[in-house]
């Protein structure tokens, strides 16, 4: 039983519980004006699209350069997995990892988890509920520090701006590899946890 | 269990539109096109791809060294890597996509870095810049993706308009590539490489001469190697010939085509040419139908090498070509044969002008019987008696025991005379008898009187000297300014100097009053 079967709404503003009036599905909340479902609208969808838009951003952000070093006239570009190649030495392979957990394996492990999250939502599966459940909250958690490498580019960029000796330019990749950051945090954010457990139910 | 929640008080409604299809799939569309477009715009602007076999790594980059084209870069190294033979390196390299139309089948590749040809340096900017590497476009319409680069940046560009000859030399001296080649002392080309004949026996220099210095190789044109300085000793004194200070530092090659009433065309591309040692060499008529003669000496021919010269009146006509010795064993006797090989250009002309029928052959043999009558003799002079060198030298000796040619020999033997060497040896000897002969007993004791009488006349020199010591004296006291003589001539000198005074007062009056010399004084009265 859940309040959705009962035909209760809970408010995600103020968690006011309501009733939506007779005939109708959705409404504001009462208290705060937050506009209540019984599940977030069109959740798989939405969060679908921006699994799918992450997916194909993750591409070229992995392998176009993030970042362009001047030094004299000479031009080099790295990408990602490059960055953590360079960084790679006996002293600073722990850096190096930390690049390639927080820029390379949270963004795939986000969207594989999220694409597993949709896939058996949408199989209507109630096994396994409480750890599906979980994951979605470690994705959540997760998912923003995944931005700690663009404020690190950003951030050299600003930085090193020695002009004729040495500059710092952000690469295309940078803004797919943003973009991937963003659109996977749209996603967990638009993917409503509640329907890991209405099974078939019919969801709006 | 519903009523309990009748208490709830219910949502409003609100009207929504609904959409079939959620606006948020514009977002996945938005990153596919964007992903799209970059990756269209990465393939489009990926340029051709090359491999370039190197002989060395040395200074090859992979990431930063540049393919540069007239100092622009056309591309960069993407890779090093080493071949499967471990013997070579090979490099990938991603070309610029405009710079297709070079990856031609003869366009060449080479390393750019610091190096010294000659005397002039290039490739110093690499020092600050790191290494590059060269391209040169090549002239083929057909593609190639895989090259072999050049030890050494090509000396010729491919667009400088001149042709390339072929020097055959015998050594190399201090020719390298890029060491340049003169005419009438202006830089005119460069040697471009070279490489052994096959045979073994001499280099084959190639060579280019840029235009418009190319049109002046005829096939008649004399190269010569012009590193160093020519001093020739002559009548004319010392004459010193050089190209430049470069050319005799770094060694070069020099070129002249004499000058004839028909100018030749100039020789075709890649004609090849003999590389002469100096110019006078390059100068000297080729031997023309040379004659081999044999001489025999009886005498050491110590100091007498092969290529020594043979000459008439001091004028070189040939050459000895080889020298050995001979056991006849019916006299008992060693001998030296040296044969020898004339240049019948060298000592007449005419007698080369064959009438038509005749055989040249016959011609000479007459001409050699009929000079040798006279009294042709060879013999062996000193070239130069510090280093012993000895010359064949060919003379007339009428007053010589007559002798005959010996055509059974192959070659026919020319009669020989004994050598100045000999001569010169004969006669020391007789010298050093004369000096044997002498007796120096009787010449010392001569000596030994001689210097006795000597002795006494010194004597007698001492008393002379004293008596001219003593009229010196005497002579001082004459010119004493108190003595006698002195004095009276001091008088003398004073009246005369009166006497001159009043002569340039009636000197002066006669000037003033020439007719005085008619009227007599006439006084100061008037």
């Amino acid at each position: 039983m859940n309040a959705m079967e009962q035909g209760l709404q809970s408010c995600e503003g103020c968690g006011l519980l309501s009733r939506p009036p007779a005939g109708a599905h959705e409404g504001v909340c009462p208290r705060c004006d937050e506009k209540i479902h019984y599940r977030k609208p069109k959740s798989l969808e939405k969060t679908l699209a921006y699994v799918i838009a992450a997916a194909v951003c993750y591409i070229p952000a992995n392998l176009l350069p993030v970042m362009t070093t001047i030094t004299s006239g000479d031009r080099e570009s790295d990408t990602i997995m490059q960055g953590v190649v360079l960084l790679w030495s006996p002293h600073g392979w722990p850096l190096s990892l930390i690049v390639l957990f927080a820029s390379i394996m949270i963004p795939s492990a986000k969207i594989v988890a999220l694409g597993y999250l949709l896939f058996t939502v949408r199989r209507g599966s109630l096994e396994n509920n409480a750890q599906r459940t979980r994951l979605y909250r470690i994705v959540e958690i997760v998912g923003r520090w995944s931005m700690v490498d663009v404020f690190v580019d950003t951030f050299t960029v600003a930085l090193i701006q020695l002009q004729p000796l040495m500059s710092v330019e952000p690469a295309i990749g940078l803004f797919f590899f943003a973009a991937v950051v963003v659109l996977t945090m749209l996603a967990v954010e638009s993917f409503d946890p509640r329907l890991i457990w209405d099974g078939k139910v019919q969801h709006a | 269990m519903p009523d309990n929640f009748t208490s709830v008080p219910e949502s409003k409604i609100v009207p929504k539109k609904r959409g079939r299809i959620s606006f948020v799939w514009v977002i996945p569309i938005v990153a596919a096109i964007a992903g799209g477009w970059i990756a269209v715009d990465k393939i489009m602007s990926e340029g051709p791809k090359i491999t370039i076999t190197f002989q060395s790594g040395d200074g090859l980059d992979a990431g930063k060294t540049k393919i540069m084209y007239d100092g622009l870069p056309v591309g960069k190294l993407t890779a090093v890597k080493m071949a499967d033979d471990h013997k070579h390196v090979i490099a990938t390299a991603e070309m610029d996509p405009k710079a297709k139309d070079f990856l031609v089948k003869d366009t060449k590749f080479w390393v750019v870095k610091p190096r010294m040809t000659g005397l002039s340096f290039s490739g110093l900017g690499t020092i600050l810049s790191g290494n590059y590497i060269g391209v040169e476009m090549g002239q083929s319409q057909e593609s190639e993706r895989s090259y072999i680069a050049l030890d050494a940046p090509p000396i010729v560009a491919h667009d400088t308009p001149g042709r390339f000859f072929m020097l055959k030399t015998a050594e190399l001296g201090s020719l390298n590539q890029g060491t340049p080649i003169y005419y009438r002392q202006l830089q005119a080309g460069e040697v471009v490489s070279w490489e052994l004949d096959p045979t073994g026996h001499f280099l084959n220099v190639k060579v280019f001469i840029q235009s418009p210095y190319d049109k002046f190789v005829t096939p008649d044109t004399r190269f010569w190697q012009a590193s160093g300085i020519d001093m020739t000793l002559s009548a004319n004194g010392l004459h010193v010939e050089t190209q430049s200070i470069m050319s005799i530092l770094a060694g070069g090659i020099a070129f002249e085509t004499p000058t004839t009433d028909s100018p030749q065309p100039p020789a075709g591309a890649n004609a090849a040419f003999t590389l002469y040692n100096d110019r006078s060499t390059a100068f000297r008529p080729p031997p023309r139908d040379p004659q081999s003669y044999l001489l025999v000496f009886n005498q050491s021919v110590r100091g007498l090498t092969v290529g020594a010269p043979v000459t008439m009146n001091g004028v070189t006509v040939g050459e000895v070509t080889a020298i050995t010795a001979e056991f006849d064993a019916k006299t008992a006797t060693f001998t030296v044969p040296v044969t020898v090989s004339l240049d019948p250009a060298r000592y007449g002309v005419k007698f080369l002008e064959v009438p038509a029928g005749e055989d040249s052959r016959a011609i000479h043999r007459k001409m050699m019987d009929t000079v040798v009558a006279k009294g042709l003799r060879a013999q062996l002079k000193t070239g130069s008696l510090i280093s012993g060198a000895l010359y064949v030298s060919v003379d007339f000796y009428p007053d010589a025991p007559p002798a005959t040619m010996d055509w059974a020999q192959n070659p026919p033997r020319v009669p020989t005379m004994p050598g100045s060497i000999e001569g010169i040896e004969s006669s020391l000897a007789g010298i050093m008898k004369k000096i044997d002969q002498m007796q120096f007993k009787e010449i010392s004791d001569d000596l030994r009187k001689t210097f006795g009488e000597l002795d006494k006349t010194l004597v007698g020199v001492r008393g002379t000297l004293t008596n001219a010591d003593l009229l010196l004296n005497n002579a001082g006291q004459l010119v004493n300014p108190n003595s006698v003589l002195m004095q009276g001539l001091d008088g003398t000198v004073q009246e005369m100097g009166e006497a001159a005074k009043a002569l340039r007062v009636l000197m002066d009056y006669l000037e003033r009053h020439p007719e005085a010399l008619i009227r007599g004084k006439t006084g100061d009265s008037k």
